[in-house]
């Protein structure tokens, strides 16, 4: 989703950051910013840095080298109290006090971030643990403690969201109305960080994505920019008159690309920029071409494609 | 809405205490010590012997050489698992991105600690007290001693927990913090007064004078306990029959006191900066 009214406000800004554990690197002089209003999604496999890099900006963890600001502050250990009454985060597996009841977890954070307790009841609400509110944490499903992980970074109309894999052990229906909220409180100018192991499922929210690959950012724009960076052919798939699918193959000529031909179809795959003549060269076959799909490359193979080459 | 750090260490405290109420651990504790109080009491209070001491005196020596014992342990069983379980579990994590600094975590945690160990020992002791308080007649210096029992013996626990916050702050894992925890137990209050006795035994006052000696007993928060509940009231020292022992020794009682909190701030410090550097 692209924010509403974008103002240009640096919310995050990471200068070459790098975080070696004893003897790992796992995060390896990283750069970006992130503007207000924006949300940016993380994606990489497990272990590319996503959890580091959050925990970095939340000022969990130092970075080795190099510069984090989040909200014109350095994060690490200032735990500013401004910065944090607007912010949520939602850590990738999410620990609760078990002994304790949902609606009291709730309401112990809610008490903490000055949030009042018909807010803890409407969240509750929302993601469906209003029944199981007066059970102990301890007895709850992953799935349950993940809705009570989401509804504490949900507490107190948060302006910053951290979202370490949001909807791992959500049922579809949830998923839903977790983006629902997510919009929401993106329509009100929030800014959100949400990591992701598939672009995919996050495609229609994120303004932008960061494709990260062993501690390294191997990719990050829109969407488009990724499709264009990436390169990939677009395939056509042409259907002609049944039988004609070796001539047209031989009259389409050498220098078309041509993949799989069958009775009556060809694919056929080309890069961005050849499509336009390609679609012009199979028009002028006349009749016998009865249809023509144009297939963009999928999300998932840009992501492969990132993933599987070699970091620029 | 504006948050003062005093109510942030107020719901953390709070946290503590409701936690300790749930799991039942106070009440164990009010049980535990309430019990003990009543039951050395009533023992103290039939053999007086020739000295005449009062039953509510014998009480405060007995249960001061019971809480000792008992107070370290109570109040390193409830500190040793406070951060590295957090830690462990992941709780910490999320706690940290709340509008809550690291040292109110701490002293959030120490209040509420020491709120629980508050409660177990004015009920239970107290409660004890008060039972005893109906076939006995007590003097006000008696009761004043005790209350002052009870209260050092917080004092006590608070130095056990602070303690035991720097264990758990320092190791790894939660087993490594609990047998930590014992073996700091075992030093404090047995294997540092026995070892000291010992060598004084076998020194025969060659080696150790008795400023020494004074030092030495002062260096340990247990015997400063000790001597600050035998000495501090006479009818005490007298029953205990170290009159005038402590104040010979130069010890006074704000001394004590003062090397008791000391045993308070600095382990408390300690943890604050471990856990300042402490990354999660």
């Amino acid at each position: 989703m692209t924010p509403q009214n974008p103002t240009n406000k640096k919310v995050i800004s990471l200068q070459n950051v790098t975080k070696r554990y004893a003897d790992e690197t796992v995060v390896s002089k990283v750069n970006f910013t992130i503007q207000s209003g924006e949300c940016v999604v993380l994606v990489g496999h497990n272990g590319a840095g996503k959890t580091t890099l959050m925990k970095l900006m939340l000022g969990l963890t130092r970075p080795t080298s190099g510069k984090v600001k989040v909200l014109d502050s350095n994060p690490a250990f200032s735990s500013t109290i401004a910065q944090h009454r607007t912010l949520g985060y939602l850590p990738e597996s999410v620990a609760f006090y078990e002994a304790m009841t949902g609606r009291e977890v709730l309401a112990f954070y809610a008490q903490l971030k000055g949030a009042s307790r018909t807010d803890c009841e409407n969240l509750l609400e929302v993601v469906g643990l209003a029944d199981a509110a007066r059970r102990r944490v301890g007895t709850y499903s992953k799935g349950m403690r993940q809705r009570l992980g989401l509804a504490q970074a949900m507490l107190g109309n948060p302006q910053l969201l951290f979202l370490d894999e949001p909807t791992t052990g959500l049922d579809p229906l949830l998923r839903q109305q977790f983006y629902e909220l997510i919009d929401a409180l993106h329509k009100e100018g929030a800014t959100s960080v949400i990591s992701s192991h598939a672009l995919n499922e996050v495609e229609a929210r994120a303004s932008r994505f960061i494709i990260m690959k062993t501690g390294r950012v191997v990719a990050s724009g829109t969407l488009d920019e990724l499709y264009q960076q990436a390169a990939l052919p677009v395939r056509l798939k042409v259907t002609v008159t049944p039988g004609e699918a070796a001539s047209v193959a031989d009259r389409l000529g050498p220098e078309t690309r041509i993949g799989e031909v069958n009775h009556q179809t060809l694919n056929l795959s080309c890069f961005n920029g050849d499509k336009m003549p390609l679609i012009r060269r199979i028009t002028e076959l006349g009749d016998v071409v009865n249809d023509l799909q144009i297939l963009p490359p999928r999300l998932d193979e840009v992501y492969s494609h990132f993933m599987n080459g070699e970091p620029s | 809405m504006k948050i003062s750090g005093l109510k942030i260490l107020g719901i953390l405290a709070m946290k503590e205490l409701r936690d300790g109420l749930r799991n039942r651990w106070i009440a164990a504790a009010i049980i535990v010590l309430g019990t003990l109080a009543l039951v050395l009491s009533l023992l103290g209070s039939a053999p007086t012997g020739s000295i005449k001491a009062s039953a509510m005196d014998i009480s405060v020596i007995s249960l001061a050489s019971l809480s000792v014992y008992l107070i370290p342990l109570i109040a390193l069983m409830l500190s040793f698992d406070a951060l590295v379980g957090e830690f462990e579990r992941g709780t910490m994590m999320l706690l940290l991105t709340y509008p809550v600094t690291r040292w109110q975590v701490i002293m959030g945690k120490f209040l509420g600690h020491v709120l629980i160990l508050f409660i177990a020992i004015f009920a239970g002791y107290g409660g004890a007290m008060l039972i005893l308080a109906l076939f006995t007649d007590a003097s006000l210096e008696g009761w004043q001693a005790y209350v002052s029992m009870m209260s050092s013996s917080l004092a006590l626990g608070a130095i056990f927990i602070a303690l035991g916050y720097l264990v758990s702050v320092l190791v790894k894992e939660r087993a490594t913090a609990a047998g930590t925890a014992i073996g700091l137990w075992l030093v404090f209050v047995v294997l540092y007064d026995l070892v000291l006795f010992g060598t004084l035994l076998i020194d025969e006052g060659q080696l150790i004078g008795q400023q020494l000696f004074s030092m030495l007993m002062l260096i340990s928060p247990t015997d400063t306990y000790r001597i600050l509940n035998l000495s501090m009231f006479d009818g005490v020292s007298q029953a205990a029959g170290i009159a005038g022992v402590a104040s010979e020794a130069g010890m006074s009682s704000t001394l004590l006191i003062s090397i008791m909190l000391l045993w308070i701030i600095v382990p408390l410090a300690a943890t604050l900066m471990v856990f300042q550097k402490r990354e999660l």
